[in-house]
């Protein structure tokens, strides 16, 4: 058995090294979507160039799959969770260059999503939109913001809406804010650890989810569990993708890891992105998914926030309004 | 010392050697990570230093994983010499498997375990469910950290009391009655020295497990800042914000506290390794 295996290892690595290989470093939700992009996109280079291309993935939170990249990983790709984890690979390694979300239509990000309520079946409390969230009585499940990439959406998300509901009175919104952490009972440090409290706990009554996440929750428990909810008004969450400069070019894979990004632009991966529960951004084959997809006032990060640097530095830098949201009581 | 003490014949050959050896193997596996962790911190001024380490949540994290650890350990080396006796001095069916049993948490992923203390603790759970009507929380509250703390640290003082209680010769309680010991008495002045050395190793091992412990916490803990964040946690959080510098400077705090602590633990049983030489 261990000959056999050592021989299949020796077979695989011979295998491999006639051909091309990629190594994407993504974060934890986007196995499922990878699976089959990176599929297809195998089938569409050998169709153009004849040549083979395996590509290896790689999957975790995102500010770790980042460190790992600055630490050294040899990703010739990076998929994440938001440009700011992508923003520190270019500053602390200088591995790309910094204007590197320029580089790619629609800000390097060829698939969306937004932030949506998953609540329990008949959605029992009543809660519509934000503030049904910062209603006292109410429990709010969702990970920490301070070490969940996912959930700094969830907040800016929350911000955002309490802005507007303020008329853009920054105290107004924190104390909004504040009050549906009041209702949080749980942070977990991820997402999946945090439905996991949702579902099998049965803590809180509602979780704050990535769409694409609430979609494949419901796909793997059934519809009698949960329901979602959207909002009146979300935040565009733009999971960007970026060739690796300095890595690509010293592995010479620059050629293909370029193919391999920019295909994300064609309407065959578009479909992809969409069966897998992201927003894609062609517009003809979002209309073709309209029906899965509702529509929602979606605000964007730079618009509101002022980019991700910025709403880093602003709410969760040590100090910054999250940290203060839990000081003050 | 004097060099006659490091010069002394043993049977064994090779003391130079082995002791080049532990040296150099202690560099490489332990000295030189620490140092690199204590050379990152050094690279923060004094002030950054100060401001990351002394933050409110930092310090009310502090209490958490130091006071819950202690008191782990503590609930530990009570009951851990129980198993640990009832282990050595009774014959009973299933005796193996209970002694199997108590290595579980050494051997079990801190991950698995700390998802498997959740499930039964949680307010749907099977002890949960009980707990909760009575008013105690046990997941999601410092209690579920001290919980997850006692699980992990169980083995560490089992393991180091049993051998020195089977040494421990049964007659000596005979002979402890017969010059007219009460059972208290017995206890106190002939078994509880003698084991109290190993006791107090094992107290040090399961505190210092307890300390560093992060993958069975962070499931229980519920995390809410101020209340329920061990020092790992905040650690973790640092890194993801891609402070290594801040990381470390916890690290080193956590390490000098720990350190002490542990100097602290083994001059006690220095102590109390003299008084039963010469009592």
């Amino acid at each position: 058995m261990k000959t056999l295996a050592a021989l299949f290892f020796l077979l695989a690595a011979t295998g491999a090294a006639a051909q091309t290989t990629l190594l994407n470093v993504s974060y934890d939700p986007t196995r499922e979507l990878y699976q089959e992009y990176n599929a297809a996109f195998a089938r569409h280079w050998q169709a153009k160039t004849g040549d083979k291309v395996t590509i290896r993935q790689s999957h975790g939170g995102a500010a770790k799959q980042a460190r790992a990249v600055i630490d050294g990983l040899d990703a010739d790709v990076v998929t994440l969770a938001l440009a700011y984890d992508i923003d520190e690979i270019a500053d602390k390694a200088k591995l790309i260059p910094a204007d590197w979300q320029k580089r790619l239509p629609h800000n390097s990000a060829p698939y969306t999503s937004t932030i949506v309520f998953l609540v329990r079946k008949g959605n029992p409390k009543n809660i519509r939109d934000w503030d049904d969230l910062a209603k006292p009585g109410i429990g709010v499940v969702t990970p920490n913001p301070k070490t969940s990439g996912g959930a700094r959406w969830n907040y800016l998300a929350a911000w955002a809406y309490a802005l507007k509901k303020n008329g853009n009175n920054d105290a107004g919104a924190k104390d909004f804010v504040a009050a549906i952490y009041r209702n949080v009972p749980v942070l977990d440090s991820g997402a999946r650890g945090s439905l996991t409290t949702f579902l099998e706990r049965g803590i809180g009554d509602v979780f704050l989810s990535w769409e694409n996440e609430a979609f494949l929750a419901i796909k793997e428990l059934g519809p009698d569990r949960v329901d979602i909810v959207v909002p009146s008004l979300s935040i565009l969450a733009e999971p960007p993708i970026t060739l690796i400069d300095k890595v690509a070019d010293r592995k010479g894979t620059r050629k293909v890891a370029e193919e391999y990004l920019r295909f994300w632009y064609t309407p065959e991966a578009q479909e992809i992105a969409a069966r897998n529960f992201y927003r894609p951004i062609d517009p003809k084959v979002a209309a073709k998914y309209a029906r899965q997809f509702v529509k929602v006032d979606l605000i964007k990060i730079d618009d509101v926030f002022g980019g991700w640097q910025k709403a880093q530095k602003t709410h969760f830098a040590d100090g910054g309004v999250f940290d203060q949201i839990y000081l003050k009581k | 010392m004097s060099a006659a003490v490091l010069k002394r014949r043993s049977v064994l050959p090779g003391f130079e050697l082995a002791l080049g050896f532990t040296l150099l193997y202690l560099s490489l596996i332990v000295l030189i990570p620490l140092s690199a962790t204590l050379a990152k911190t050094l690279t923060m001024s004094w002030e950054a230093f100060w401001a990351a380490v002394s933050a409110p949540r930092v310090l009310a994290s502090y209490r958490l994983s130091f006071g819950a650890s202690l008191i782990a350990a503590a609930i530990n080396a009570v009951f851990g010499l129980v198993v640990a006796w009832v282990l050595v001095r009774y014959k009973f069916p299933g005796k193996k498997l209970i002694d199997a049993l108590v290595d579980l948490p050494f051997a079990l992923p801190t991950a698995v375990a700390g998802i498997a203390l959740t499930a039964i603790y949680a307010g749907n759970g099977w002890i949960g469910s009980l707990l909760e009507p009575l008013g105690v929380k046990v997941a999601f509250t410092p209690l579920g950290v001290l919980v997850a703390l006692v699980f992990i640290g169980l083995p560490f003082v089992v393991r180091t009391v049993q051998p020195v209680l089977e040494d421990l010769e049964p007659e000596l309680e005979d002979a402890a009655a017969t010059l007219g010991a009460d059972r208290w008495q017995t206890f106190r002045r002939v078994i509880l020295p003698a084991v109290l050395p190993a006791l107090l190793t094992g107290f040090a091992l399961a505190f210092a497990r307890a300390v560093g412990e992060y993958g069975s916490v962070i499931f229980i803990a519920g995390n809410m800042p101020m209340v329920s964040e061990i020092t790992p946690l905040l650690i973790i959080t640092k890194l993801e914000q891609y402070d290594y510098a801040g990381a470390t400077a916890l690290a080193v705090v956590m390490l000098a506290t720990s350190f002490l602590l542990l100097l602290l633990i083994n001059y006690l049983q220095w102590r109390s390794r003299r008084t039963s030489a010469t009592s």
